[in-house]
Formats: C-alpha cells, structure tokens, sequence
C-alpha cells in the first residue's frame, strides 16, 4: 500500500510543472498567440528560481523569482510578437535558444548547490486518514496552487466577461478589434500570464522536484506542456487530465527502470517523447469536422486605423 | 501620442538588404553591455570574439570546419521554411544521420573493406536523416499533428538512441568504459583537404549544396513551387500545387542534408561516435537560415558568420573566463534582433495622435 502511495505522490509531483506551464500556455494560446517559447521561459524561472531560494533561503521568494523570470521572458516575446508583428513561430523558437543560454549564466554559480525543497504539508488531522490521507492533504503548496490555478482559468475563461473577450480575441482578432476591444493589450497580458505560469513551473523543478539545480534541467518538459495544450483541445478539464497522464508515464518509466526490467534504460527515458508524438497523432486523426483550435492562433495582427 | 506599426504599400528594398548588418550591430551592442555586467572588459571580448579568431590560421580553418554542418542544414531548413513547413528537429536528423553512417563504419571495423565504406555511409546517413524527418512531415500531412512539436520530440529519441548505442552494443570494448566507439579506420574517415588543422572534404559538399540550393530556388519550376506555396498558399493552390507534397519534400531533403552533416562531423573532425557529437548545430541552423534571409548564398556567409561566434566563445573562456553558455546567449540575442529588423522590410513605424483621430472622427 506504501508503494501505491509513493508512486502517487510521484505521479503528482512530475504532473505538476507540467500542468503549470500549460494552464499558462492554454490561457496564451485562447488569445490566438502561440508562444513556442515555453521551454525557454521554464529553464530560466529554474535558473532564477533556485538563485533566488538558496540567497534568501525561501522557497516561496524563490518561486517568485521564477514566476518574475518567467514574466520577463514573455515581455520580450510580447515586445516580437505582438509589437513588432514578427512571425511567432520564429520568436518562440528565439526565446528558447535565449532562455537555455541564459540560464546556464545564471544558473553556473548555484551547480552543485543544495536547498530545503519545499515542505509537504501536513495537515493534523487530515493527513491520517487511512489511504488517502497523504495523497491528499500532504502534498507540497506548488500541487494545490496548480489545481487551484487550472480551477480559476477555468472560471475565467467560461463565467467572466473578461475571459469572453479574450477568447474572442483568440476566435476572431478583426472583430473583437472593430468591437472596440484592445487586442494586442488582452493579448499582451495573456502572454505574460503564460509567462509567469511557465517561469512558476521552471521554478517548481529545483524548488520541489529535484533540491538542486542542473543546467538543462527541464529536459523538454516546456515543449510536452505546449503539446499538453493541444492533447486538451484547449480545455481546461482535458488538459488536467493530460497532464497526470502524462506525469504517470514518466513515473512509470522511471519504476520500469528501477525494477530491472530487461529493457535499456535509454529507451524507457525516451518513452514520454514517444508517447507524445503518438498522442498528437491519434488525437489529430480523431478529430472531425474541422480544428478546436482558437482560430486566429498565431496569426499576426496590425491594427488598421 | 503612440507609436505603431503600419504596413508598409511595397516592401523595402532598402532595408531588406542592410536588416542583416543592423541586427548585428544590434546585437553586438548589446554584447557590449552584457559583458560589462558580467565585469569583462566589452572591447577585450569583442576583440576575443570576433577578431582573434580571424587573424591564425589555424582558427580560420576551425571556422570553415564548423561552418561546414552549419551550412549543410540550414539550406535544407531554409527550403522548408520557404514553404512554410517547420522542421525545427535538424538536431535529431543530424543525430540520426551520425548514427546510421557510422553502423557501417562499426561493421566494417578492421576488416579489409575497400573505398566503398565513406560513400555508403553517406548514402546510409542521407536516407536515414531523410527517413527521420518524414516522420513528423507524414503525421502533418495525414493526420494534421504539429510538426514542430513531432520533430522537437524525436530530437530527445534520437539523443537517447545515440546515446544507448554508445554505452552499449557499439562500445569500444578498449575505450575504458567511456561510452564511444573505436576509432574509425582510415576508409570510414572523411578525407583532409590540406595537412594540418582539420579542414575536410565535408566543406567541398557543403558549397555545393549551397550551389545546388541556389539552381533550385532561382531555376527551377520546383524552386518557384516551394516559394509560391510558402509565399501565396492561396495562389500556390489556384495554381494546382500540392502543399501537402512539398511538405513531404522538403521535410525529405532538409533532414538527407542534416543526416549527411551528421555522418561528416562524425567521420570528418571527430572521428568516432559518441555522446554530445554536436554543440547545437540543428539548433543554431535555425539561425544560419534565417540570418540569411532563407537564401543559399546569404546562408553560406550567415554560417561563416555563427562559426565565428562558435570559436570566438572558446577562444574568449579560455582567455578571459567567459562562460560558453554567453554564445548561446548572443546567438539567440541575434536571431530577435535579426527577425525584429525584417519585420521593418513589411512594416514601418508610424506616430500616432489618438485624440485628435477622435475629434476629427466625431467632427
């Protein structure tokens, strides 16, 4: 029953950066941007992230740290993409090539550094219920805010009149324009929103996962996040539920691994990838009658005036 | 008072040809201020990055070797991108490629194999990167999946593949545990062109896959198809040209030439295989493509170009301590500057004065 539990609290723990950075990407994407640049933006909320929990000795300044990292990162993308009317794709793929060179700046001084990951809370009572007690109620605060986060997005996107709007930039940018709403600003605030989300989900490696930081870390996690977001057909309620699936896949290699079983390692490591190229297939093939995707996504928009 | 873009009526052709030469200035700029926060002197380390490296010759051989790979890739993604199809995995081609050739060179490993060896391991790593990159092209073109993200992920595959082949089965069993392979014999190995430094043959098949790029795109009825298709879809369409099948194509050609720069860098300047064969090189052709606005001859000057960034970065750490990761920085500084600069080509900058709009609109 121990084991069941552990791999639980495993399976948890890798699904969440994953979820982070594709609430982010999701809530981006729904304002027609495509930010390719999310691996970069998490590599560096890990570079950042860890310096700022090992100078100041808190993880919570820490993960601001990430998430202020992660915001930056998205700005200057914003700046490309959205005030320059450069090709997106592009910038994205630019914003990655930045992030892992400057992550191995910031992150050169802090190799081989350990911290205090962030504690598991123990809620008293809570906690000692039989089973599910620990799954539950003792994970660490990156595991709740992410489902709190996915809970909001949610609630934003479908209950609010902000979230209409925005989507309505992300459908159609030519008439949530002529309406009269700003879109470039809407769209600016969803990229930096993306931002933060991914730099959180960076931070969330060295913070919680691993207590140490290694350059290169995220280990494609930022792209399985942007493929996350179209395994979920844009919908928040699909995409928790690609992110724990995918987060078990990458425990399940890793136990694979550990009990011996006679297949190379290598090829267990490269199980998550391949997963993900066989996911995109049969989800892209199932589809009919046209894409769920946001119909203006990544297309470039000038304001005619 | 705010500042906008405006399209422009006709592209510039003005600043489509200096766009090059601004983002560099740009970038070295801001270069210049990096290394002062980093407490370097700017002047010594642009002096490291840019002038050193030209002025022995041993360097400038280094340059044209590391250029070789560069080269070779982009044109192969520039075509791709031409037509508006995102191979952005040249990385695992080229790993793949690597990989297939140096199967032979493994197999024929001291055994009295003749002349045959170099030219079927080209052959085997050009169909092989080809063979890798239509995996993600075949899943765009029948199923509508992200070939950026397929090709992306089996960057990884092909990593951990490599890298299984080297710790395992194709293990120098004299290497003391490291994980590569033997040595290749003298068949398997790409030929110098000149004694001392490194410069191979694999630099005479990269000018003329420059050449042969060039006669494509300026020349031929298939060159104008994948600039139409890219350029004009709408056009591309009425003019009965198959998108889904230069996709195909291209996604084809750019990873045979990715798989073929592998098995050189490999068989040529390494000499064996082994992890970390590549400092980047799919992904810093990205760069070298569109540094050279996605033409042969602009590539073949951009590759030069971030060869000399490549160097420059090893000659800076080992004089003045300069992290390695700085060239990965100001490469990807150059490709903003370098894509910012091009939007100029379609769009200018105009100043706007929104409240008088309103009481002229109201008026």
């Amino acid at each position: 029953m121990e084991l069941v539990e552990a791999i639980i609290l495993a399976v948890l723990a890798a699904s969440t950066p994953l979820l982070i950075a594709a609430t982010g990407e999701l809530v981006t994407e729904r304002s027609g941007v495509l930010n390719l640049g999310v691996e970069g933006m998490m590599i560096v909320g890990a570079a950042c992230g860890f310096a700022g929990a090992w100078l100041t000795g808190s993880v919570f300044i820490g993960a601001l740290f990430g998430m202020v990292a992660g915001t930056l990162m998205s700005l200057v993308f914003a700046l490309m993409a959205l005030g320059l009317a450069v090709n997106q794709v592009a910038t994205g793929l630019a914003l990655t090539i930045l992030g892992v060179g400057l992550s191995g700046l910031i992150g050169a001084g802090f190799v081989g550094e350990r911290i205090t990951p962030a504690m598991h809370l123990y809620i008293p009572v809570l906690t000692d219920i039989p089973l599910i007690g620990r799954v539950l109620f003792g994970e660490d605060g990156f595991v709740y805010f992410s489902i709190a986060l996915i809970v909001g997005v949610w609630w934003f996107l479908y209950r609010t009149r902000a979230g209409l709007i925005l989507r309505a930039c992300g459908d159609n940018h030519v008439s949530a324009h002529a309406l009269g709403y700003p879109v470039l600003r809407i769209r600016t605030f969803a990229v930096m929103f993306g931002g933060a989300c991914a730099g959180l989900a960076g931070a969330y490696l060295p913070l919680a996962y691993t207590p140490f930081f290694v350059p290169g870390m995220t280990a494609g996690r930022g792209w399985i996040a942007l493929a996350l977001v179209v395994f979920s057909s844009w919908r928040p309620g699909r995409l928790v539920a690609g992110a724990y699936l995918f987060g078990a896949v990458t425990i399940l290699q890793l136990h694979a691994q550990g009990w011996g079983v006679g297949i190379p390692s290598q090829f267990m490591s490269a199980l998550p990838y391949l997963a993900t190229i066989i996911v995109l297939i049969l989800l892209s093939r199932a589809r009919t009658g046209g894409s769920t995707a946001p119909a203006a996504l990544g297309t470039v928009f000038v304001p005619d005036r | 008072m705010q500042l906008v873009l405006e399209k422009r009526v006709e592209r510039s052709g003005t600043i489509a040809l200096v766009s090059p030469l601004i983002a560099i200035g740009l970038t070295i700029l801001t270069m210049v201020i990096l290394f002062a926060i980093l407490g370097k002197n700017p002047l010594l380390a642009l002096h490291a990055y840019f002038i050193a490296p030209l002025t022995d010759g041993y360097s400038l051989l280094e340059i044209a070797v590391k250029a070789t790979p560069l080269v070779m890739i982009a044109i192969g993604l520039s075509l791709c991108y031409l037509a508006n199809a995102w191979n952005i995995g040249a990385e695992g081609q080229f790993l793949i490629g690597a990989v297939a050739g140096s199967w032979i060179a493994v197999k024929t490993q001291g055994t009295d194999a003749g002349a045959w060896v170099l030219p079927a391991m080209f052959v085997l790593a050009a169909a092989a990167g080809a063979l890798y990159a239509l995996i993600p092209a075949i899943c765009k073109v029948k199923f509508g999946a992200s070939e950026i993200l397929t090709s992306l992920m089996l960057v990884y595959v092909a990593d951990l593949f490599l890298d299984y082949l080297v710790r395992g089965p194709w293990r120098d069993p004299q290497g003391f545990n490291f994980p590569t392979t033997a040595e290749f014999d003298p068949v398997a190995t790409v030929p110098l062109l000149i004694e001392g430094g490194r410069l191979h043959l694999g630099s005479i098949i990269a000018l003329l896959v420059v050449a042969a790029a060039a006669i494509l795109l300026g020349r031929t009825i298939k060159g104008f198809e994948i600039r139409v298709v890219g350029a004009a879809p709408r056009a591309a369409r009425f003019g009965g040209f198959n998108a889904n099948q230069l996709i195909i194509l291209t996604f084809a050609v750019s990873g045979a030439l990715a798989g073929l720069a592998g098995i050189i860098e490999v068989a040529g300047p390494i000499g064996h295989l082994q992890p970390g064969i590549s400092p980047g090189y799919g992904f810093t052709a990205i760069i070298v493509a569109f540094l050279g606005r996605l033409n042969p001859v602009g590539i073949l000057i951009a590759g030069l170009f971030l060869a000399l960034t490549f160097i420059g970065g090893e000659q800076a750490q080992i004089a003045m301590k300069i992290p390695l990761d700085v060239t990965k920085i100001f490469q990807g500084i150059l490709l903003f500057y370098v894509l910012a600069c091009d939007s100029l080509i379609l769009y200018r900058f105009k100043l706007v004065f929104p409240n008088r709009e309103v009481t002229r609109g109201a008026g």
